[in-house]
């Protein structure tokens, strides 16, 4: 049986009469990529800042590696690192120190090798200040690694980064979880959590209202497979015709699009339907729901999955 | 302990770094000074009696009570001691550094004042060298308590200068910067002890200079010493990490407590 890293249960935090997060419960495994998604006011940064020791819960447990954040702070510092949603360093502290001023909190040496991986590497005797958006989002990675947690939270990594960035920070993520490093990523970005959580969990107002891993959510829910099929003389285009399991079809751009609740036979009758009629097939794509559009389909729907 | 010699030599460098910083360790007290020197001199030459420990206390407020303040609350609100805690800077470290450190930008500007008063202003040297360089000591630490207490405090950046001026102005004013504790009226005598220059200058009079003083000068050194420590216990106390805090220890009012050692010492004037 995995490990459990991280377990929260009936977890609920209040701010006021504001229910951010009503009693929620999910288990991290060791070793895990986990995605926790959620539109704005979601209750995702208040359910990491609860498990990073910053803010206490209202109700319900919960544990990191056998530590309670909001009991054993000075046990949690080491355990875990955090990239916050909006961190910030004093506006003169150059990125060289910050990387010797935390890992010595930390009791270990500081990683300068990161800093180049992420691209900082000529920006070391720069002042935080003078750094863009993204070279400070960088180094609060960079800075949430250097010492090597056990359990790393990231809130938004990839917000302000440009593609270079994010493919060198995804690259991390990998070789991270591949020491073994727990990864709970909070984030908007669907494309980004179906490529890199193993697992995720969709958080609506407060509550818990999906879990699961990226194949397993798209395959729930309306789930249509979109067949795209191009051929010779536009034949599917001008015939109108539908074939086995296709909930849908539109045209568009000299392509035939199937809106299919099972791809395989959809796309058995197509070839077989083109070869009886000696219509040349010239490009055909099969592209399963992605979770983005499961995840506006749950959010859409008020949570109902 | 690396982490802790990492930390204070960043916020030394930070005190020479940011300009805010700069001006009120550095440019501001140096051109008061040479500006007092310059003109007060001529227009009050028995000021050069007091012009040395004068100009030093001038630095070590503006150094800490206009200086250090500001800092404490832009950082808590930009989210800086968040980053802090979970990396476990602690928060005694995060409130004492930056006190150790212009506590050392204020004895570097004691040097150069010491060094430069007489032979430019014919300023009055200590004739204990030693007693100056305590009460110096114990000055900067009265008054940086202070400081790191009104940047704990404060819930935004005006009320930093509201608290810092409450102070500072008045300290100017009657605190025997300007004029000898003896030449005011009784009553204002009375309310400028609440002020930590009042005891530091009375504590210069008594041991650097060996002249008569208002009050006891061990005990003006013993209420800034009790100050101080105070000051800072409630600064660690009462501190938050961010200004979304949620766990508050105490209310700021709590604050006045640093005042108490002064308040009593009224009551000690003969």
């Amino acid at each position: 049986m995995a490990e459990t890293a991280v377990e929260v249960s009936g977890f609920t935090k209040v701010y006021g009469d504001f229910v951010a997060v009503d009693s929620i419960d999910f288990a991290v495994e060791v070793g895990e990529v986990f995605g926790l998604l959620g539109p704005n006011g979601a209750g995702k940064t208040s359910t990491l800042e609860c498990l990073e020791g910053i803010r206490r819960p209202t109700q319900g447990t919960l544990d990191v590696m056998g530590v309670d954040p909001s009991r054993d702070g000075r046990s949690l510092r080491n355990l875990i690192g955090v990239q916050l949603q909006t961190s910030a360093l004093p506006a003169t502290m150059q990125v060289d120190e910050a990387m010797a001023f935390f890992t010595a909190y930390h009791g270990v040496d500081p990683r300068y090798d990161l800093l180049d991986r992420m691209g900082l590497g000529e920006k070391r005797d720069s002042q935080y200040s003078e750094l863009s958006t993204g070279q400070q989002r960088r180094l609060a990675l960079a800075l949430a690694a250097a010492h090597r947690p056990a359990v790393l939270f990231l809130d938004e990594p990839t917000a302000g980064l440009d593609v270079g960035s994010r493919a060198e920070l995804h690259t991390l993520i990998r070789e991270l979880q591949s020491e073994g490093t727990t990864i709970i990523l909070a984030t908007h970005d669907m494309a980004e959590a179906e490529k890199m959580a193993d697992r995720v969990a969709i958080l609506l107002q407060g509550k818990l209202v999906a879990t699961g891993t990226p194949r397993e959510l798209t395959a729930t829910g309306q789930g249509l497979t979109k067949v795209s099929v191009r051929t010779e003389n536009s034949l599917l285009c001008a015939d109108g015709r539908d074939f086995a399991a296709v909930h849908q079809r539109q045209v568009k751009d000299d392509y035939a699009v199937y809106f299919s609740r099972d791809p395989g036979p959809t796309v058995t009758a197509i070839l077989d339907y083109l070869r009886a009629r000696q219509e040349a097939l010239i490009d055909l794509r099969v592209e399963r729901p992605s979770l983005e559009e499961r995840f506006l389909e749950i959010t859409q729907n008020g949570g109902a999955a | 302990m690396t982490a802790l010699v990492n930390h204070f030599t960043y916020e030394f460098k930070s005190g020479l770094r940011s300009t805010t910083s700069l001006l009120m360790n550095y440019l501001f007290p140096l051109g008061f000074y040479a500006m007092m020197g310059l003109v007060m001199t001529q227009v009050n030459p028995q000021f050069v009696d007091t012009m040395i420990p004068a100009m030093v206390l001038v630095s070590a407020m503006a150094a800490t009570l206009l200086g250090m303040p500001s800092p404490l609350v832009e950082s808590r609100d930009a989210g800086i001691y968040r980053s802090f805690k979970i990396n476990g800077v602690p928060a005694g470290a995060i409130l004492l550094m930056p006190a150790l450190t212009t506590i050392f930008h204020v004895l570097i500007v004691t040097v150069i004042i010491s060094l430069t008063a007489n032979p430019f202003f014919k300023g009055v040297v200590p004739e204990n060298w030693w007693a100056f360089s305590l009460v110096t000591l114990v000055s900067v630490v009265a008054c940086g308590g202070i400081g790191s207490l009104i940047g704990v405090v404060a819930g935004e950046a005006r009320a930093v200068v509201l608290f810092s001026q409450l102070i500072f102005l008045p300290s100017m004013l009657v605190g025997g910067v300007m004029l000898p504790l003896d030449t005011l009226p009784e009553s204002v005598r009375r309310i400028s002890l609440l002020l930590p220059s009042s005891h530091a200058m009375q504590a210069y009079a008594g041991y650097a200079y060996g002249q008569p003083t208002v009050i006891s000068p061990l005990i003006a050194l013993l209420v800034l010493a009790a100050s101080g420590a105070i000051a800072f216990a409630l600064a660690v106390y009462l501190f938050n990490w961010d200004n979304k805090n949620e766990t508050r220890r105490g209310h700021p009012l709590m604050g006045l407590l640093a005042l108490v050692p002064y308040a009593i010492s009224i009551f000690l004037v003969s």
